[in-house]
Protein backbone atom coordinates (compact mmCIF):
# COMPACT_ATOMS: atom_id res chain seq x y z
CA UNK A 1 0.00 0.00 0.00
CA UNK A 2 1.22 3.46 -0.80
CA UNK A 3 0.43 6.77 1.03
CA UNK A 4 0.68 10.04 -0.70
CA UNK A 5 0.63 13.58 1.04
CA UNK A 6 -0.48 16.69 -0.38
CA UNK A 7 -2.45 20.26 0.57
CA UNK A 8 -4.63 22.29 -1.52
CA UNK A 9 -5.42 25.51 0.05
CA UNK A 10 -6.06 24.93 3.88
CA UNK A 11 -7.31 21.34 2.98
CA UNK A 12 -4.72 18.42 3.84
CA UNK A 13 -4.65 15.33 1.01
CA UNK A 14 -4.05 12.25 2.08
CA UNK A 15 -3.78 9.43 -0.87
CA UNK A 16 -4.36 5.94 -0.17
CA UNK A 17 -3.40 3.49 -2.86
CA UNK A 18 -3.50 -0.54 -2.64
CA UNK A 19 -4.74 -3.13 0.16
CA UNK A 20 -5.75 -1.18 3.82
CA UNK A 21 -4.88 -4.19 6.06
CA UNK A 22 -3.27 -5.72 9.05
CA UNK A 23 0.12 -5.23 7.62
CA UNK A 24 -0.54 -2.16 5.95
CA UNK A 25 -2.93 0.03 8.30
CA UNK A 26 -0.04 1.58 10.24
CA UNK A 27 0.76 3.64 7.29
CA UNK A 28 -2.31 5.32 7.39
CA UNK A 29 -2.36 6.14 11.01
CA UNK A 30 0.91 7.78 10.72
CA UNK A 31 -0.04 10.06 8.25
CA UNK A 32 -3.43 10.98 9.86
CA UNK A 33 -1.39 11.28 13.66
CA UNK A 34 0.75 13.74 11.79
CA UNK A 35 -1.79 15.10 10.12
CA UNK A 36 -3.34 16.36 13.63
CA UNK A 37 -0.22 16.79 15.04
CA UNK A 38 0.89 19.39 12.52
CA UNK A 39 -3.40 21.08 13.20
CA UNK A 40 -4.65 20.55 10.47
CA UNK A 41 -8.74 20.95 11.25
CA UNK A 42 -9.89 19.73 7.40
CA UNK A 43 -8.57 16.30 5.96
CA UNK A 44 -9.98 14.70 2.60
CA UNK A 45 -8.80 11.16 1.89
CA UNK A 46 -8.74 9.88 -1.46
CA UNK A 47 -10.08 6.20 -2.07
CA UNK A 48 -9.52 6.41 -5.78
CA UNK A 49 -6.46 3.75 -5.82
CA UNK A 50 -8.23 1.94 -2.51
CA UNK A 51 -8.40 -1.94 -3.53
CA UNK A 52 -9.23 -3.37 -0.21
CA UNK A 53 -10.18 -2.50 2.98
CA UNK A 54 -9.70 -4.74 6.30
CA UNK A 55 -10.99 -4.02 10.09
CA UNK A 56 -7.90 -3.10 10.50
CA UNK A 57 -8.05 -0.14 8.24
CA UNK A 58 -11.86 0.66 9.52
CA UNK A 59 -10.22 0.87 13.00
CA UNK A 60 -7.83 3.61 11.92
CA UNK A 61 -10.82 5.59 10.69
CA UNK A 62 -13.04 4.57 13.69
CA UNK A 63 -10.25 5.36 16.24
CA UNK A 64 -10.20 8.74 15.32
CA UNK A 65 -13.99 9.55 15.13
CA UNK A 66 -13.89 11.26 18.65
CA UNK A 67 -10.91 13.27 18.71
CA UNK A 68 -11.77 14.72 15.42
CA UNK A 69 -15.22 15.34 17.03
CA UNK A 70 -13.33 17.06 20.32
CA UNK A 71 -10.71 19.13 17.98
CA UNK A 72 -13.65 20.37 15.58
CA UNK A 73 -11.43 18.31 13.05
CA UNK A 74 -13.91 17.59 9.65
CA UNK A 75 -12.31 14.71 7.57
CA UNK A 76 -14.32 13.21 4.49
CA UNK A 77 -13.30 10.34 2.22
CA UNK A 78 -14.27 10.39 -1.24
CA UNK A 79 -14.32 8.22 -4.51
CA UNK A 80 -14.55 4.59 -2.55
CA UNK A 81 -15.06 1.86 -5.32
CA UNK A 82 -18.89 0.19 -4.44
CA UNK A 83 -17.01 -3.10 -2.64
CA UNK A 84 -14.85 -1.02 -0.17
CA UNK A 85 -18.20 1.34 0.82
CA UNK A 86 -19.92 -2.01 1.65
CA UNK A 87 -17.26 -2.69 3.89
CA UNK A 88 -18.06 0.54 5.42
CA UNK A 89 -21.77 0.41 5.41
CA UNK A 90 -21.94 -3.23 6.99
CA UNK A 91 -20.87 -2.13 10.20
CA UNK A 92 -23.01 1.24 9.98
CA UNK A 93 -19.53 3.19 9.66
CA UNK A 94 -20.82 5.15 6.50
CA UNK A 95 -23.14 6.75 9.48
CA UNK A 96 -20.24 7.68 11.53
CA UNK A 97 -17.57 8.88 8.48
CA UNK A 98 -18.49 11.40 5.73
CA UNK A 99 -18.35 9.78 2.58
CA UNK A 100 -18.94 11.23 -0.50
CA UNK A 101 -18.72 10.06 -3.92
CA UNK A 102 -16.25 12.90 -5.94
CA UNK A 103 -12.93 15.34 -4.75
CA UNK A 104 -15.63 18.02 -5.92
CA UNK A 105 -18.45 17.35 -2.92
CA UNK A 106 -15.51 16.44 -0.67
CA UNK A 107 -14.56 20.04 -1.03
CA UNK A 108 -17.78 21.39 -1.10
CA UNK A 109 -18.83 19.23 2.27
CA UNK A 110 -15.12 20.16 3.80
CA UNK A 111 -15.60 24.04 3.29
CA UNK A 112 -19.07 23.90 4.71
CA UNK A 113 -17.95 22.47 8.23
CA UNK B 1 -13.24 -29.39 -5.24
CA UNK B 2 -11.12 -28.38 -2.30
CA UNK B 3 -8.13 -25.99 -3.25
CA UNK B 4 -5.69 -25.89 -0.32
CA UNK B 5 -2.89 -23.30 0.58
CA UNK B 6 -0.15 -23.40 3.78
CA UNK B 7 1.20 -20.09 4.39
CA UNK B 8 3.84 -18.92 7.01
CA UNK B 9 1.97 -16.92 9.79
CA UNK B 10 3.67 -13.29 9.03
CA UNK B 11 1.24 -10.18 8.42
CA UNK B 12 2.94 -10.43 4.83
CA UNK B 13 0.99 -13.45 3.94
CA UNK B 14 -2.41 -11.76 4.47
CA UNK B 15 -1.93 -10.31 0.75
CA UNK B 16 -1.40 -14.13 -0.51
CA UNK B 17 -4.18 -15.00 1.23
CA UNK B 18 -6.47 -12.87 -0.18
CA UNK B 19 -5.04 -13.39 -3.85
CA UNK B 20 -5.53 -17.42 -3.58
CA UNK B 21 -9.05 -17.35 -2.27
CA UNK B 22 -10.23 -14.31 -5.00
CA UNK B 23 -8.14 -16.42 -7.45
CA UNK B 24 -10.46 -19.61 -6.29
CA UNK B 25 -13.30 -18.08 -5.95
CA UNK B 26 -13.38 -16.78 -9.76
CA UNK B 27 -14.68 -19.59 -11.29
CA UNK B 28 -17.65 -19.45 -9.61
CA UNK B 29 -18.47 -16.18 -11.41
CA UNK B 30 -19.75 -14.54 -8.20
CA UNK B 31 -20.39 -10.34 -8.00
CA UNK B 32 -17.06 -8.54 -7.47
CA UNK B 33 -18.47 -7.07 -4.20
CA UNK B 34 -20.29 -10.95 -2.62
CA UNK B 35 -16.02 -11.85 -3.79
CA UNK B 36 -14.60 -9.20 -1.74
CA UNK B 37 -16.91 -9.96 1.46
CA UNK B 38 -15.67 -13.50 1.36
CA UNK B 39 -11.81 -12.72 0.83
CA UNK B 40 -13.26 -10.26 4.24
CA UNK B 41 -13.88 -12.98 6.10
CA UNK B 42 -10.78 -15.42 5.67
CA UNK B 43 -8.95 -12.30 5.63
CA UNK B 44 -9.84 -11.18 9.14
CA UNK B 45 -9.52 -14.49 10.92
CA UNK B 46 -6.38 -15.52 8.92
CA UNK B 47 -4.87 -12.07 10.26
CA UNK B 48 -6.45 -12.87 13.81
CA UNK B 49 -4.85 -16.64 14.34
CA UNK B 50 -2.07 -15.10 12.62
CA UNK B 51 -1.30 -11.59 15.27
CA UNK B 52 -2.92 -13.00 18.40
CA UNK B 53 -2.76 -16.82 18.75
CA UNK B 54 0.99 -17.06 16.54
CA UNK B 55 2.52 -14.12 17.36
CA UNK B 56 3.50 -13.17 13.76
CA UNK B 57 6.16 -16.47 13.94
CA UNK B 58 7.23 -17.02 10.60
CA UNK B 59 8.29 -20.62 11.48
CA UNK B 60 4.52 -21.64 12.16
CA UNK B 61 1.84 -21.71 9.36
CA UNK B 62 -1.53 -21.27 8.81
CA UNK B 63 -3.66 -23.61 6.61
CA UNK B 64 -6.84 -22.52 4.65
CA UNK B 65 -9.11 -25.01 2.94
CA UNK B 66 -11.63 -23.83 0.48
CA UNK B 67 -14.63 -26.01 -0.61
CA UNK B 68 -17.33 -26.02 -2.85
CA UNK B 69 -20.56 -27.96 -2.58
CA UNK B 70 -24.01 -27.19 -3.91
CA UNK B 71 -25.50 -25.17 -1.28
CA UNK B 72 -22.42 -23.58 -0.43
CA UNK B 73 -18.73 -22.71 0.42
CA UNK B 74 -16.93 -23.48 3.23
CA UNK B 75 -13.48 -22.38 4.45
CA UNK B 76 -11.64 -23.88 7.02
CA UNK B 77 -8.69 -22.28 8.71
CA UNK B 78 -6.29 -24.05 11.04
CA UNK B 79 -3.66 -23.89 12.47
CA UNK B 80 -1.69 -25.15 16.15
CA UNK B 81 -1.81 -21.52 18.07
CA UNK B 82 -4.17 -21.03 20.88
CA UNK B 83 -7.63 -21.85 20.76
CA UNK B 84 -10.33 -18.46 21.31
CA UNK B 85 -13.73 -19.38 22.66
CA UNK B 86 -16.36 -17.98 20.33
CA UNK B 87 -18.82 -19.18 22.48
CA UNK B 88 -17.75 -16.34 24.94
CA UNK B 89 -17.81 -14.00 22.13
CA UNK B 90 -20.05 -11.28 22.54
CA UNK B 91 -20.29 -8.26 20.21
CA UNK B 92 -19.16 -4.94 21.39
CA UNK B 93 -21.28 -1.65 20.90
CA UNK B 94 -19.63 0.50 18.36
CA UNK B 95 -20.67 3.64 19.41
CA UNK B 96 -18.36 2.23 22.61
CA UNK B 97 -15.64 1.81 20.48
CA UNK B 98 -16.08 5.01 19.14
CA UNK B 99 -15.96 6.97 22.55
CA UNK B 100 -13.09 4.11 23.62
CA UNK B 101 -10.58 5.40 20.78
CA UNK B 102 -10.04 1.65 19.90
CA UNK B 103 -8.94 0.30 16.46
CA UNK B 104 -9.99 -3.21 17.23
CA UNK B 105 -12.96 -5.12 17.70
CA UNK B 106 -14.31 -5.18 14.39
CA UNK B 107 -13.35 -8.02 12.58
CA UNK B 108 -15.08 -10.93 14.32
CA UNK B 109 -18.24 -8.48 13.93
CA UNK B 110 -17.90 -8.37 9.94
CA UNK B 111 -17.01 -11.94 9.59
CA UNK B 112 -20.36 -12.71 11.87
CA UNK B 113 -22.41 -10.44 9.48
CA UNK B 114 -21.00 -12.03 6.23
CA UNK B 115 -21.00 -15.71 7.30
CA UNK B 116 -23.30 -17.99 7.66
CA UNK B 117 -22.19 -19.65 10.39
CA UNK B 118 -19.13 -19.85 12.52
CA UNK B 119 -17.51 -23.09 13.99
CA UNK B 120 -14.36 -23.44 16.18
CA UNK B 121 -13.62 -27.02 17.03
CA UNK B 122 -9.98 -28.63 17.99
CA UNK B 123 -9.00 -31.30 15.67
CA UNK B 124 -5.49 -33.34 17.25
CA UNK B 125 -3.21 -30.11 17.82
CA UNK B 126 -4.76 -27.77 15.49
CA UNK B 127 -7.31 -25.07 16.13
CA UNK B 128 -9.61 -25.50 13.36
CA UNK B 129 -12.41 -22.26 11.87
CA UNK B 130 -14.77 -23.69 9.70
CA UNK B 131 -16.87 -20.85 8.45
CA UNK B 132 -19.60 -21.44 6.17
CA UNK B 133 -21.85 -19.37 3.31
CA UNK B 134 -24.67 -19.87 1.35
CA UNK B 135 -24.53 -19.72 -2.19
CA UNK B 136 -26.46 -21.63 -4.93
CA UNK B 137 -23.21 -22.90 -6.73
CA UNK B 138 -24.41 -25.70 -8.96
Amino acid sequence: MNISIGKEEEIYLIGIEGDLDASSCINLDKAISEAVSAGEKKILIDCTNLNYISSAGLGVFMSYIQDFENNKISMVLFNLSKKVKNVFQILGLDELIQIVDSKEAAKTLINES
Amino acid sequence: MNHKLRIACTKESLKEIRRFVTQTLTDLHLPEIEVNLLVLAVDEICANRIIHSNNCDENLHLNLLISETCDGLTFEISDKGAPFDHTQYSEPDINQLVKEKRKGGLGLMLVNRIMDSIEVFKEKDLTVYRLFKKLTIC
